[in-house]
């Protein structure tokens, strides 16, 4: 058994937690505040690749693994989940359903961009009344000629709005019983997209409620074939939550480092508050909760990097991963008592951006049906 | 066109510094990062080749370790490095630093631009640039801020007391750049997985043709006898303002002969 990152991948992690650390870590909060989603970050990120990470080099991409991107994932979450969901949202949610589904020239058209970080592609599955139940999508799509007419919302959309987004792919009714996925480029007549929800966490994260009136867009568009909407779905849905699971761990990393640092530091009683139990207690399960999380989320990233199924251990991974993000979150807010419930430390900011890692991507409860079916339940 | 850019392996900074108690040196893990300083170096000569088609050789002098430090280089983009590693040269001071790296440099050939920092930030003596400028036979433009290339013309904006001095220079040169100059990149993991597989040529001083009592210790003529701490520092003195605190603190800094 090993699924030890190699010499490389942590060189890479280096890499990248010095940019947190660096172009990320100090503006988080001012970010955060502000609800800005920083685009010249992005940008820098592009030029280091992040955007291009698991893609092959014919598309601009830097041909490496999913657990590349989980490392990359979950040393910006270590400081700022924010920019963390922008990359995890438009590499798995944004350009894999392209590279994936996508025709050559599909792929051709649109993915150089993305990998490149120079666009952002958002996805647009979830709708008002269709949330888990994906299967409840009522957005439409009506062949017209060479074109296809759509009427719907979608619902949370991350991406969807920034200067550079290039496109969404929508999920919509072709048929009775028939979910397909059509790429809606930006700037589109008919696509519009709301103003920015107001958001308890992921504030730096730019998400849109779309809204499609008599949108025409291209047969062309379609991506993958007519009627396989749902099943592609499903298909890229394990990958999305290995790196959500990334993205927890890595707030868990950081509420530790956070924790740990300040109780070192705070005197209370004459001597550093990480001296009493209650204290140094909480840091030690938070470490425990840390490696825990990291371990399920690297073992099933390294199953799909062998081309293996890992639905069970992405859904265990994911659910895992978020439910001790949030308690690690909590405990660690707990650690820094009133410094914690004020903006200028990072923790209140991890407490109310750990939340939505319980929601997004499946929430924990459809984790637990997945991976209670797979023991054979009939729930 | 070839480059040769000046790296230095040092330990992590993040992490406390030891010394062999016998030899007083450093001692030196098997980890080490690039010296933060040669990154700008680093960056300014493949800004230079990318726009002139150049070559970027690293020259490096120190155990070479698990050679991450050079990687890191590599990974910016860096097309080979010579890492001169040998048991002898622990201790060298930097006459013999600077003796080995232009040896280096001159058994590579053809080199037209010779890059450093200006300073490492382990050993912080400063005078390597010049000195292998010198011994070279070349010019040495020091401290520069700005770097242009002008067809076989070095020009350069080189900090001074005041302000700056342009100053300009036929290849091949040398020239030390300060920090800031320019913005380092982070490597891609493009870069990363590329420097796994680029040649690192890892010379002894003889393979460079210089004699075993030429460097080290001895060779540098120099001896670290002792290495004392840092006199901790002692606890101030306490004004208490009661109206006339100003008065004590003119006089301090009369007493200092800062006013």
């Amino acid at each position: 058994m090993d699924f030890a990152p190699s010499a490389e991948h942590e060189a890479f992690r280096k890499v990248v937690r010095e940019f947190a650390e660096a172009e990320v870590a100090p503006h988080a909060e001012e970010w955060d505040r502000t609800h800005r989603f920083p685009l010249d970050t992005v940008r820098a990120m592009g030029e280091m690749g992040l955007f291009g990470l698991p893609f092959p080099e014919e598309y601009g991409g830097m041909g490496a693994d999913l657990l590349t991107l989980c490392i990359a994932i979950e040393e910006l979450a270590r400081v700022d989940s924010s920019i963390a969901i922008t990359l995890e949202a438009a590499v798995g949610l944004g350009a894999n359903p392209i590279f994936r589904f996508g025709t050559e020239e599909q792929k051709r058209a649109w993915l150089p961009d993305l990998t490149a970080g120079k666009a952002l592609a958002a996805f647009g599955l979830t709708e008002p009344d269709a949330g888990s139940d994906a299967g409840g999508t009522r957005t439409r799509a009506v062949l017209d000629g060479d074109e296809w007419v759509l009427n719907g919302t979608k619902a949370f959309i991350t991406n969807s709005g920034t200067e550079i987004t290039s496109l969404v792919t929508v999920t919509a009714r072709t048929g009775p019983d028939e979910i397909s996925t059509i790429v809606v480029p930006a700037g589109t007549p008919g696509l519009v997209i709301e103003p920015a929800y107001r958001k308890m966490g992921w504030r730096a994260s730019d998400t849109h409620e779309v809204r499609l009136e008599d949108c025409r867009v291209p047969a062309a568009n379609l991506l993958g074939e007519r009627g396989k909407g749902f099943r592609q779905f499903l298909e890229i849905l394990d990958e999305g939550r290995i790196a959500i699971a990334a993205l927890a761990v890595g707030l868990t990393q950081g509420c530790l480092d956070e924790c740990t640092a300040y109780a070192n530091d705070r005197r209370a009683f004459g001597a550093p508050i990480g001296s009493y139990q209650g204290i140094a207690f909480k840091c030690a399960d938070i470490a425990v909760a840390a490696d825990a999380a990291r371990l399920l989320t690297y073992r099933a990233a390294w199953l799909r990097d062998r081309g293996e199924r890992a639905t069970r251990e992405a859904a265990e991974a994911k659910l895992f991963a978020s439910e001790a993000a949030v308690t690690a979150a909590r405990e660690a807010t707990q650690v820094f008592g009133g410094y914690g419930f004020v903006d200028e430390t990072p923790v209140s900011r991890f407490y109310r951006d750990a939340k939505v890692l319980e929601i997004g991507e499946g929430t924990s409860e459809i984790q637990r049906i997945v991976i209670a079916r797979t023991l054979g339940l009939p729930v | 066109m070839k480059i040769a850019v000046c790296a230095k392996q040092i330990p992590d900074p993040a992490t406390p510094y030891s010394l062999d108690p016998e030899t007083h040196f450093v001692v030196r893990p098997n980890d080490q990062v690039l010296d933060d300083t040669d990154r700008y170096g680093v960056e300014m000569a493949l800004q230079l080749a990318e726009a002139n088609d150049a070559e970027v050789v690293l020259v490096s002098m120190g155990p070479a370790g698990n050679l991450q430090g050079v990687r890191q280089a590599l990974a910016m983009g860096a097309d080979k490095a010579i890492v001169v590693d040998d048991e002898g040269l622990r201790g060298s001071g930097a006459l013999v630093t600077a003796k080995v790296l232009a040896a280096a440099i001159q058994q590579e050939g053809g080199v037209d631009l010779v890059i450093t920092g200006t300073e490492s930030t382990d050993g912080y003596t400063g005078v390597v640039p010049q000195q292998i400028a010198a011994l070279l036979g070349l010019p040495a433009l020091s401290f520069a801020r700005k770097v242009e290339l002008d067809g076989t013309t070095l020009k350069v904006e080189r900090i001074s007391a005041t302000g700056y001095d342009d100053v300009e220079c036929p290849l091949p040169a040398v020239v030390a750049v300060t920090s800031g100059a320019v913005e380092p990149r982070y490597p891609t993991f493009k870069g990363i997985m590329a420097a796994k597989s680029k040649p690192v040529e890892q010379p002894t001083a003889a393979d460079l043709g210089i004699a075993a009592d030429a460097i080290g210790e001895a060779g540098s003529g120099q001896e670290i006898t002792s290495v004392e701490d840092a006199p901790s520092r002692t606890a101030g003195t306490k004004i208490v303002d009661e109206g006339e605190a100003f008065q004590a603190i003119v006089e301090l800094l009369e007493k200092a002969k800062v006013i």
